[in-house]
C-alpha cells in the first residue's frame, strides 16, 4: 500500500497540454458525462422532420420540394436551442472566470470551445441530414449539396451563435436573447444554404454557393473568435 | 526596497449607486500577505475581482511592478493564481481532470506536482472519482490544491477557508505563510482569524469607504 503512489506516479502521463487541445478535449469529455444534452438537438432535429409531413402534407412531390429548406431551417433551430448552455455551466462554476485569467491566448481557447460545440451539434447533424432528406423524399441529386451546404453552414452557426451565447451568459434569462442577436446573422447561411440544393436539384452548378458558404465560414473563423471573447470579458466583467 | 509589487493608487468603484471605495490606495510589496477586511457587502470580492483583472468597474490605477496593469495583461495573468467565489471545478470531471485543464490553461502550474498536490489536499485515493459526488469542502480543496502546484508569485485568494475543516484551514495557513517568506505575496479574504502574527497586513475597507 504504501508504495501504491509511487506507481501512480510512474505510470501516469503528466504531459501538459497545450490551451487548443486542451480546452478541446475537455469540452468533448464534459459532452460524453452528460450524453443527453448530446442528444436533445438531434431528437428535435428529427421531430421536426418526422412532424413536418404529418402536420403539413404526406404528398411526396410537396415534400420533395420543400425539404431543402425544411432540413436547413431545422438544423438551424436545432444549432441555437444548444447555444445558450455553451457558456453556461462554465459561468456558473467559475471556471470560466479562470479560463479569462488565463495568459494562453483566449481567441485559441474560445476556437476549441466551438469546434467541440459543432463536433457534438453541427457534424452529427450533418451526418443525419441525409436520413431527414431520404425521410422528406429529397431527390438524390440532392443529397451532396444537402450534406456540403451543412458541412460549410453549421460551422458558421456555431461560430456566430457563440458570440450571442458570450453576450447573454452573464444575464439570468438569456435564451430569448440571444435568438434575437443570432438570428438576423443566420439568414444570410441559411439563404445560400437552401439555394444551393436547389440549384443541385435543377442541375445548376454549386460551386459559387458552396464558395460563399465557405468565405462566409472563412470569415467566421477569423472574426467570430475575436468577438466572442471581448464579449466574455465583458459578460464576466459585470 | 525597490517598487512595491502592486500599487493601487486612488481606486474608486461604485455598484447600483453605492460608493465601495473611493480614493483607496494602497502598496503590496513582496513577501507580504495582505488580508482585506470588511463587513459582508464592503466590497472585499469587488476589490479582489478588480485586482485580478477580472472586473473593469473602476476608476484610478494598478500598476503591477510598475506598468499599468492593463498594459501589460499577458505577464500579469501569467504571475497570477486566481481563487473565486466559485472554486472553478467542473462536477462531471474527476480532480485529476479538472486539474489538468487548470495545468493546460495556466502554464505556472506545475502537473508534476499533481499527486503531491492531492495528497497535501487530503484528496488521495479520488483522483478518479466525478467532482459531484465529493462533498463542497473536498470540491474547494480540489481547486486549493492548484496553491501546491503553482509557481505565480501573486495570490489572490477571495474566501479560501470557506467549508474547508479546522486541520485543512491551518495547513493552508502555513502555505500562504511559506509563500510569503519565499518572496511571494498574497491577497486575500477571509472571516477566519488567520494566526500569522507580524506577517499579515490588514486593508479595512469599512474604514476607507467610510461605510462603518
Amino acid at each position: 500500500m504504501t508504495n501504491h503512489p509511487a506507481e501512480k506516479i510512474a505510470v501516469r502521463d503528466l504531459k501538459v497540454d497545450g490551451p487548443f487541445w486542451g480546452a478541446l478535449k475537455r469540452d468533448l469529455l464534459l459532452s460524453y458525462r452528460r450524453k443527453s444534452d448530446l442528444i436533445n438537438p438531434l431528437i428535435f432535429f428529427l421531430m421536426v422532420a418526422t412532424l413536418f409531413p404529418l402536420g403539413v402534407s404526406p404528398d411526396s412531390v410537396f415534400l420533395a420540394e420543400v425539404a431543402p429548406g425544411v432540413v436547413w431551417v431545422a438544423a438551424l433551430l436545432a444549432t441555437l436551442l444548444s447555444m445558450d448552455s455553451l457558456f453556461r455551466s462554465d459561468f456558473e462554476d467559475g471556471t470560466l472566470e479562470q479560463l479569462l485569467l488565463s495568459p494562453q491566448p483566449l481567441f485559441m481557447v474560445v476556437l476549441a470551445k466551438v469546434l467541440a460545440h459543432w463536433m457534438l451539434t453541427g457534424l452529427p447533424l450533418t451526418l443525419m441530414a441525409p436520413l431527414l432528406g431520404v425521410m422528406l423524399f429529397l431527390p438524390a441529386d440532392g443529397m451532396s449539396g444537402l450534406v456540403l451546404s451543412l458541412l460549410l453552414g453549421t460551422p458558421t452557426l456555431s461560430l456566430v451563435g457563440a458570440i450571442g451565447a458570450a453576450l447573454t451568459v452573464g444575464l439570468r434569462k438569456g435564451g430569448v436573447l440571444i435568438s434575437l442577436l443570432v438570428l438576423p446573422l443566420y439568414i444570410p447561411v441559411l439563404i445560400f444554404g437552401t439555394a444551393s440544393i436547389q440549384a443541385a436539384l435543377t442541375g445548376l452548378p454549386v460551386g459559387g454557393y458552396m464558395a460563399i458558404l465557405g468565405a462566409m465560414l472563412a470569415l467566421g473563423l477569423i472574426m467570430a473568435p475575436l468577438a466572442i471573447s471581448a464579449a466574455l470579458r465583458i459578460s464576466v466583467s459585470g | 526596497m525597490s517598487t512595491p509589487r502592486l500599487k493601487i493608487e486612488n481606486l474608486f468603484c461604485e455598484r447600483d449607486d453605492r460608493i465601495l471605495f473611493d480614493q483607496l490606495s494602497f502598496d503590496v510589496n513582496e513577501g507580504e500577505v495582505v488580508q482585506i477586511e470588511g463587513q459582508n457587502g464592503s466590497g472585499k470580492t469587488t476589490l479582489l475581482r478588480i485586482l485580478s483583472g477580472l472586473s473593469r468597474h473602476y476608476e484610478g490605477d494598478i500598476y503591477w511592478q510598475d506598468v499599468p496593469i492593463h498594459s501589460c495583461a499577458e505577464a500579469f495573468r501569467e504571475s497570477l493564481l486566481y481563487f473565486g467565489h466559485q472554486p472553478g471545478v467542473k462536477a462531471v470531471l474527476t480532480p485529476e481532470e479538472n486539474l489538468r485543464w487548470f495545468a493546460a490553461m495556466h502554464p505556472t502550474i506545475d502537473l508534476s506536482k499533481l499527486d503531491y498536490a492531492l495528497a497535501k489536499v487530503g484528496l488521495t485515493g479520488y483522483e478518479d472519482v466525478p467532482c459531484h459526488t465529493l462533498s463542497a469542502g473536498q470540491n474547494r480543496r480540489v481547486s486549493l490544491a492548484r496553491l501546491y502546484m503553482s509557481n505565480a508569485p501573486l495570490w489572490i485568494l477571495d474566501e479560501p477557508f470557506t467549508a474547508i475543516d479546522k486541520k485543512g484551514v491551518a495547513q493552508n495557513e502555513a502555505l500562504i505563510a511559506e509563500h510569503a517568506e519565499q518572496g511571494g505575496t498574497v491577497l486575500l479574504t477571509t472571516h477566519h482569524e488567520l494566526a500569522m502574527g507580524d506577517l499579515i497586513r490588514r486593508v479595512n475597507l469599512d474604514q476607507l469607504a467610510g461605510t462603518s
